[in-house]
């Protein structure tokens, strides 16, 4: 949120520099919207793109997936951000999808855990609050403290996205960043939570799911379930401006990868 | 002469100016509260939005119930005053009457330094501390709850409870005391049946300032209360409406954010309360002192 704003009070001080020196037409705009939770990876990127493009003004609009993908369809935005991939439907509506990342999302449990790999069906009833004991899911009794983000959270919304637990899910801590999980994790044996993949250190355990273990490579591969893409929604018929192409190769090429990594999720290219 | 003139009412109105930033800072952010907050609790319904038992502001069918904020609220403030008044009031009769001078120096300093330290260290000592060490001692799932709130937030409120009472009570005239001792009292006994009836309303305001502290603050209980919308108990994971607010405004939008306006809003309404109290006491020491 703050390197969101700063991202758009930067954009702000921009404009007003070039309108300062009265050279408006130098320069180019760009604006970007859609998905929440690629707030993080998009206000690197874009801060980075703006420093490297003197006078270039950068937005981004965070309404959620949906309404990003309807804004590049309504041409209101240069590039769509999604983090789900496009449905068929959308495509054949004239849409393109380049997938810039993924966002891998760890189990993580108490390192003095004996539990280590779980079903996606298993981790639902869980969070469901379906399965209460660890002694249900092959650990030593003992009540399960759910632990989880704060209503809002992009990391929430992927997780329970993807286990299907959307809504129903009851946590007994609800936590505000990623540090906190894990602390509080690893600070409690009888603790289970989640958190982006990139900020799991040896401190916790981050537990397989169906016989794979989360890493880079099976989260590129796919092959790690606990995952989404954060996906960049163009029209294919119609070409970028010079600006957003630009921007589009600055986040897609090999360069940009230590920043999308910087950003909490695996770069795709 | 002219000139002089002209300087001191220049003076007086720079003065002037600088003493309504505060005024227009207060009324600014009254003015944006109630212009913010309104709305959803219009839109909620107030019966709904101060009676409900249930916050799903994410949820497909969103609720927007803070009962459960309000009433952490109020049992966490409660509870902090239960567990520091008695601790910072008896800390402050020993300072001011009781402790050699180089043993009241050393504590007043640690007094001070207490005051000092930012919320968010509590929050982090209590989370890596005292969560842990509440699971294990009660035998509980998880240590992070309503109790631990309280604990954080009664030595939070030491400081303001044992400066201002000190203040107090080394106000008290000695010539009381010298009486009550003439009469044959023990210092105990005066201290408790004069010194402190003596300093009641400037103790009494140090409660209010406690509790002013404690029912506004956010970053610390954040860390150590769970933050789970359930109704309070002692040992569950609890929100204050501090946390309710500071702990979604990051990514909410729409309505979930207009009513996280109105929960700041009605922790507004609260603090207007407690400062009534807090101008009632102040006015009735002074016409003690009459």
């Amino acid at each position: 949120m703050k390197k969101l704003i700063s991202v758009i009070l930067a954009g702000l001080m921009a404009v007003m520099a070039l309108g300062g020196c009265s050279k408006e037409d130098e320069g180019g705009s760009m604006s970007t919207d859609g998905s929440t939770s690629m707030s993080e990876v998009i206000g690197v990127l874009g801060e980075a793109f703006q420093q490297e493009n003197e006078g270039v003004s950068f937005t981004y609009n965070p309404t959620g997936s949906g309404s990003g993908i309807e804004a590049v369809l309504a041409g209101r935005c240069d590039i769509g951000l999604s983090s789900r991939s496009l449905k068929d439907e959308e495509k054949s509506e004239g849409l393109e999808e380049t997938v810039l990342a993924y966002d891998g999302i760890a189990i993580i449990v108490n390192t003095e855990n004996p539990v280590s790999d779980w079903s996606l069906e298993q981790i639902a009833g869980i969070y469901k609050g379906e399965i209460t004991d660890w002694s249900e899911v092959g650990g030593q009794s003992g009540e399960i403290v759910v632990i989880g983000r704060e209503a809002g959270s992009g990391t929430r919304d992927g997780f329970e996205s993807i286990t299907g637990t959307e809504d129903e899910c009851s946590y007994r801590q609800e936590l505000t960043s990623t540090g906190d999980v894990i602390t509080t994790v690893a600070g409690n044996p009888n603790a289970i939570g989640y958190a982006s993949l990139s900020a799991v250190k040896d401190t916790v355990k981050a537990l397989s799911v169906g016989g794979v273990a989360p890493s880079e490579d099976t989260v590129k591969d796919g092959s790690y379930v606990v995952q989404r893409p954060f996906v960049f929604v163009t029209k294919s018929d119609a070409e970028l401006s010079e600006t957003a192409q630009s921007f589009f190769d600055f986040a897609t090429s090999e360069d940009a990868n230590e920043l999308i990594t910087s950003a909490g999720v695996v770069p795709a290219n | 002469m002219k000139n002089r003139q002209l300087l001191e009412n220049i003076i007086h109105g720079i003065f002037f100016v600088l003493g309504m930033v505060t005024v227009g800072s207060v009324l600014l952010i009254t003015v944006y509260l109630i212009i913010s907050g309104l709305p959803a609790i219009k839109e909620i319904g107030l019966k709904e939005f101060l009676l409900g038992k249930t916050w799903a502001s994410t949820a497909s069918e969103p609720k927007y119930g803070i009962l459960p904020f309000i009433l952490t609220s109020i049992y966490g403030t409660a509870g902090a005053i239960v567990l520091g008044v008695p601790i910072g009031f008896f800390t402050a009769v020993y300072l001011s009457k009781m402790a050699p001078p180089k043993v009241k120096a050393v504590m007043q300093e640690a007094v001070s330094l207490l005051a000092g330290i930012p919320s968010v260290v509590y929050g982090l000592v209590g989370m890596i501390v005292l969560v842990p060490g509440i699971r294990e001692l009660f035998n509980v799932p998880d240590g992070a709850s309503l109790l631990c709130a309280i604990i954080v937030l009664a030595i939070m409120i030491l400081p303001s409870i044992i400066k201002v009472s000190i203040t107090a009570l080394d106000a008290v005239p000695k010539e009381y005391e010298d009486a009550s001792l003439a009469l044959g009292a023990t210092p105990i006994e005066t201290y408790f049946r004069v010194s402190v009836p003596a300093a009641k309303s400037g103790i009494a305001t140090a409660v209010v300032l406690g509790v002013g502290r404690a029912i506004g603050e956010a970053m610390a209980v954040m860390m150590v209360s769970g933050n789970a919308p359930n109704m309070p108990s002692l040992f569950q994971s609890v929100r204050f409406l501090t946390t309710a607010v500071a702990s979604e405004m990051g990514y909410s939008s729409g309505l979930q954010r207009q009513a996280l306006f109105s929960i700041a809003l009605v922790l507004f309404v609260f603090i207007l309360m407690i400062n009534g109290a807090l101008n009632f006491f102040l006015k009735g020491g002074k016409e003690n002192n009459k």
